[in-house]
């Protein structure tokens, strides 16, 4: 345990010192400064645009963070061979990948967080710019806190990411990991259109694998509730936990994978 | 020690001065070029995708702010339109651009409400296509059932621009029956199925919308809507003065001043946006002015 502690805070050390990750999560913080002025294009959808733009930012800045970072992980300790003089020590392989994974976690949930901030704190001047009249229009107060559900699957959503892109680093270059990455990305968004390919191709295979590929491979549509929580239509604790638990065994099995593959390669 | 800060602070200044003297340069070379070279013109902007189906997969997730881009694409390009010198200017990407708004983001209210009015409105200030209006509002309902807006304001449509009473009281029918629509729509309803297009029942609807729409736009729209019915009325009676002089002087008045003259009205007749409505001294038809943003009204064509 204390293993998987030191190896986690090594890697949030040095993700959050990084330069990029900054720069990232300061683009993303502008993005959100300047929906208030994309806001003022639009015709009363102001509050809208500014949790929409808040929300997608605050995810795609993640994700790069947790693909862009990920597949170095284990990468660049083995291409720095700073790997070996970290398993001569007491540290298995289950403990190097675990710990890994955490420190990444971590980082990225502590970005999420000043994403959210910032979007409240911009969402807060807003409301308070706002005249009443106008905003007894919103769908939802400016403030609602039911954006803190997207936020929080959001935030389980890169750590599905993380486990994939550190699963498919630990057998391949930085390179292909990341495009790897990408496609279990794109496919798990289309998961229910893999699920029933047999409504638009004519073809016994196509929908068999579709089908297959949509029980195996992580559903990232089911944890998407930005738009849902900007129209305040309701989204249940029950829901929130089973895409939780499911996304958790996704997590689990990638991380298991990741150790069995990690354990068999020969580091010599 | 105090040298060598004395040669880098030279330095510095110096780093400055280049600085200042190459973006003087940059701009000074923009302006000559500028009124050197004839402007190329950009090509009309193109929607390259107008399914929305392939948006909605394309955009992975990001699907809410894939509709907030293509909404203030379809503002800009009404906008741009709208104010277009262009005598054939083309409105029919509008229906595209909504239609994606709105695939991409069911939810949209407004890309509705608003979009019916702006393929609704008349031709050269809008698309003149009340059907796909109707036809955008019939897709909200599907997304929002319980919404009562939806067949209000298709009602709206079906009364106003198409003035056909029996589909829009259907549609105020079917809205009274919705949650937390007001009762009086169907007392609407029966008044369109009973006496028509009657005055009173269409300004009862345009100032409870004007009162309590929820957009600004929609609120605007609906006073416009309340300042057309005042225009009509004052056409009805200056018709009727128009009509009058020419039976009594075998030709239509070639202007106001005669009306003024034979003292059958006081002064140039404003609509109530300010403009002076139009007469056609070849006709005798009145009407409010091509440059009045009334223009044009509703069941009346467009003037060439």
């Amino acid at each position: 345990m204390k293993a998987i502690g030191i190896i986690a805070g090594g890697v949030f050390r040095d993700s959050i010192r990084d330069r990029i990750a900054y720069g990232l999560v300061f683009f993303a913080v502008l993005l959100i400064a300047a929906s208030f002025l994309l806001a003022q294009l639009t015709a009363g959808q102001d509050v809208k645009i500014i949790k929409d733009l808040g929300l997608a930012a605050s995810s795609m800045i993640g994700l790069f963070i947790a693909v862009f970072f990920g597949i170095g992980l284990v990468t660049k300790e083995v291409e720095r061979r700073s790997i070996y003089s970290l398993l001569s020590k007491p540290v298995t392989r289950s403990q190097f990948i675990v710990g890994k994974y955490i420190g990444l976690v971590m980082t990225l949930l502590i970005n999420l967080s000043v994403m959210a901030i910032a979007l409240y704190l911009v969402l807060a001047y807003f409301d308070w710019v706002t005249p009443a009249s106008v905003k007894a229009a919103w769908e939802s107060s400016a403030l609602d806190p039911r954006m803190l559900k997207a936020f929080a699957l959001i935030g389980v959503e890169l750590m599905v990411m993380t486990a994939v892109t550190l699963f498919f680093s630990t057998f391949s270059s930085s390179f292909l990991s990341a495009v790897l990455a990408a496609g279990v990305y794109i496919v798990g968004h289309f998961g229910d259109d893999l699920k029933h390919l047999d409504v638009t191709v004519n073809s016994w295979l196509l929908p068999v694998l579709g089908r297959a590929a949509y029980y195996v491979m992580p559903n990232l549509s089911r944890l998407d509730v930005k738009a849902a929580v900007v129209h305040a239509e309701p989204i249940t604790g029950a829901y929130m936990a089973v895409a939780a638990l499911s996304s958790g065994l996704y997590i689990l099995t990638l991380l298991v994978g990741a150790t069995i593959i990690f354990s068999r390669r020969d580091l010599q | 020690m105090a040298t060598q800060r004395a040669a880098a602070g030279r330095t510095s200044g110096l780093q400055w001065l280049v600085l200042v003297a190459l973006l003087s340069s940059a701009v000074a070379s923009q302006v000559s070029t500028d009124g050197r070279f004839v402007q190329r013109v950009s090509p009309p902007d193109v929607s390259w995708i107008r399914s929305p189906d392939v948006m909605r997969r394309a955009t992975l997730g990001f699907n809410a702010l894939g509709a907030d881009i293509y909404w203030i694409r379809t503002i800009q390009f009404f906008g741009d339109t709208l104010r277009s010198r262009d005598p054939n200017k083309n409105y029919d990407r509008l229906n595209s651009l909504l239609d994606i708004t709105t695939g991409l983001d069911p939810h949209f209210n407004i890309a509705y409400r608003l979009g019916a009015i702006l393929l609704s409105e008349p031709y050269p200030r809008g698309a003149g296509r009340p059907d796909q209006a109707i036809a955008l509002l019939e897709k909200g309902m599907r997304a929002m059932p319980d919404k009562w807006q939806y067949p209000h304001d298709a009602g709206m449509v079906a009364y106003w621009w198409n003035r056909d009473y029996t589909s829009a009281a259907h549609w105020f029918l079917k809205a009274e029956a919705l949650p937390g629509a007001p009762k009086w729509l169907g007392q609407v309803a029966a008044s369109f199925l009973a006496e028509g297009g009657a005055r009173d029942s269409a300004r009862g609807l345009w100032a409870e919308m004007a009162a309590n729409a929820e957009h600004e736009w929609l609120r605007q729209a609906a006073r416009r809507g309340l300042m057309q019915l005042d225009a009509e009325a004052v056409i009805e009676s200056l018709q009727q003065a128009v009509n009058k002089f020419s039976d009594e002087n075998g030709r239509f008045p070639s202007s106001w001043s005669d009306l003024i003259g034979s003292r059958r009205i006081q002064g140039t007749p404003l609509d109530p946006s300010g403009e002076p409505y139009a007469l056609d001294p070849v006709s005798g038809e009145v009407d409010v002015a091509r440059e009045s943003p009334l223009y044009p009204l509703p069941g009346r064509r467009p003037r060439p």
